[in-house]
């Protein structure tokens, strides 16, 4: 990816996402998720993953935050009521994660990329991300791919039995 | 060099292209993609403009009426007038409205209603952008559409806003499913998700489309772009008779314009990808000469003027029908249609 | 081209933001718009390995990622919205009728 593309983008993903963690009211914190979500598939469209980029938009924008929005909705949380937005103890919380980051930043030296793979970009632009995906994913993976609709099966019936009324 | 490439810094790098020979190039390969997007919105803008007095002229008719007829002969420049009101309306936003949010809703809702225009192409190699995965992109932006509405329900802070809204939300949510899984009989035929591949595979088949072996996928397709387009019977959003407006009962002048126009370029995108992916797209049964996309044309007006002859037939839907016909009827269909499309598939190859 | 060391200091950015928020913030929404932030840093590291290693195992985990995201999702919102009908508050640090 062209540096400055990137330099751009970084840019954008964190300030978003940090804009969006300290905002008071929650609907405005979910939109700049999803301005944040659009920057992160431009990244995997320069990534080569253009099939990702779809269905980050596809899942993530158009059907995970908008359960977001909907629960917000529901429940009437215009803002945050009840004062403060962050807990008590709050500089607990930021001291860990800048001691995180302090240390992975420096762990992050350490990185080796392992033996590469056989699917160049070449060889992915020849077929398509597309096919070339759905091929690993139905042979190779398959197992992992049943489970996980079985999550899913299991995530339906919960949410409905959670969420709904009794009376109903 | 392409664009794309100096974009994603790949390629021999921007040393590779010889400086100025480069530049031009990008700046050649520019200017066409500008061109090409302002030749598109301005014929999508006038057909917007006109297809507001084909409607009501139609509806008219269809109820033994004459429809607009001061403006003009025959009422021809209605929609030039219309757009003058609408322009030099006073602005009015409430008071206690979530500002920003007011003013992005109807913005989010017309790109995302034109920008899946994009990748729709007009005739043989002529389209904005010609992308691999073009089915997935226009799912992707109509999935957008979802926020205009939901967006502009919350931030007027009214409750007949807000009631429209989320109806609305939750019956796009809803139709969505159906409409993606209704797609995915084209995208097993045509073994592409690009349009161009998909017009192109519809050859092999009797007239030229895939409406025919996928008319399961077909009808599926087109309840859910009424609903989608929240076009009767399946306007429950803007249910005049409940909820004054729906979601856009605080909106007013340009604003409401924007509303207004989000919902006819939606419509005429919808007609566009069902020309595109069962209807041959460009081709036709016999070769029309000079103009490439004539039957393109065709095929929309006749689309579009199902939808008119849809909304003046058709009775609204109440809310509960509307998702039970959405969840238990249009999905399992759909599912079906899959099911069905493989079945065929493996039979003819085996 | 972008080194991959860059990427990865991205992602662990991203990912911090996220461990702030959901270690900070009292509202359980948000809380739960930080898992979804630090979800998205794994994933972009995952793709960006995958890119570097010419290697499809990294998209289908962001494939598995983006499922169980949605489950997750689902499943932690409805209980959100049970405790909330049952306690009338959306804040963490309110609800704690567990302690002794």
């Amino acid at each position: 990816m062209n540096p400055i593309v990137f330099g751009y983008l970084a840019a954008a993903i964190l300030l978003l996402s940090l804009l969006a963690v300290t905002n008071k009211n929650p609907v405005h914190a979910i939109l700049l998720v999803i301005v944040m979500f659009f920057h992160m598939a431009v990244m995997y469209i320069g990534l080569g993953a253009e099939f990702l980029a779809a269905v980050q938009v596809i899942v993530y924008a158009g059907a995970i935050l908008v359960l977001f929005l909907f629960v917000v909705f529901v429940l009437n949380i215009r803002e945050e009521t009840g004062g403060e937005r962050f807990s008590s103890v709050w500089p607990f919380g930021l001291s860990i994660a800048t001691g995180l980051l302090l240390l992975a930043v420096i762990l992050s030296g350490k990185v080796r990329l392992g033996a590469m793979g056989p699917y160049t970009p070449q060889v992915i632009a020849a077929e398509t991300h597309t096919k070339i995906l759905g091929r690993v994913l139905y042979t190779d993976y398959i197992l992992p791919f049943e489970i996980s609709s079985l999550i899913l099966l299991v995530a339906v019936v919960g949410a409905i039995t959670l969420a709904g009324r009794e009376d109903r | 060099m392409n664009l794309f490439d100096l974009w994603m810094g790949t390629s021999q790098g921007i040393q590779g292209a010889s400086g100025a020979a480069g530049a031009a190039g990008i700046a050649l390969q520019l200017a066409i993609i500008i061109i090409k997007v302002a030749v598109i919105v301005g014929v999508l803008m006038v057909h917007v403009t006109w297809a507001t007095y084909f409607e009501r002229k139609t509806i008219g008719h269809m109820q033994v009426r004459l429809g607009p007829m001061r403006v003009g002969p025959h009422g021809f420049l209605q929609p030039i007038a219309d757009f003058i009101k609408l322009f030099f309306k006073e602005d009015v936003i409430p008071a206690s409205a979530d500002k920003p949010v007011f003013f992005v809703a109807p913005v989010i809702s017309i790109f995302a209603t034109m920008s899946a225009v994009a990748v729709i192409p007009i005739f043989s190699g002529f389209e904005i952008a010609d992308i691999n995965i073009g089915l997935l992109y226009i799912l992707a932006m109509s999935s957008l559409s979802a926020y205009g509405v939901i967006m502009a329900g919350w931030a007027s802070n009214s409750k007949y806003s807000f009631l429209g809204g989320l109806r609305s939300s939750a019956q796009v949510i809803s139709y969505e499913v159906a409409m993606g899984l209704s797609l995915v009989g084209v995208m097993m035929m045509a073994g592409s998700l690009n349009l161009t591949e998909i017009v192109k595979a519809q050859q092999k088949y009797p007239l030229g489309i895939f409406a025919i072996p996928q008319i399961l996928g077909f009808f599926v397709f087109m309840v859910s772009a009424f609903a989608e387009t929240n076009r009767t019977p399946f306007d429950l959003p803007e249910a005049e008779s409940e909820l004054v407006a729906g979601y856009f009962t605080e909106y007013s002048g340009m604003r409401f314009a924007l509303f207004y126009v989000a919902e006819y370029i939606g419509m005429i995108g919808m007609s566009l990808v069902a020309i595109t992916c069962f209807l041959g797209g460009w081709t036709g049964p016999f070769h029309i000469p000079y103009v490439p996309f004539a039957w393109l044309l065709i095929k929309l007006y006749l689309m579009i003027f199902l939808f008119y002859w849809v909304r003046a037939t058709v009775p609204r839907y109440r809310y509960d029908q509307l998702m039970k016909l959405g969840w238990k009827f249009l999905i399992p269909l759909a599912l079906f249609n899959i099911v069905l499309t493989g079945a065929v598939k493996l039979l003819v190859k085996a | 081209m972008v080194p991959v060391q860059w990427y990865v200091w991205l992602g662990l950015a991203l990912f911090m933001v996220g461990v702030f928020g959901f270690l900070t913030r009292r509202s359980i929404i948000m809380m739960f718009l930080s898992i979804e932030i630090m979800l998205n840093a794994v994933n972009l590291l995952f793709v960006a390995f995958a890119h570097f290693l010419n290697d499809l195992r990294g998209h289908m985990m962001v494939i598995f990622i983006i499922t169980v995201a949605a489950a997750e999702a689902a499943m932690g919102l409805a209980i959100l919205v049970s405790v909330v009908r049952n306690r009338l508050s959306a804040h963490v640090d309110e609800i704690k009728q567990m302690k002794g």
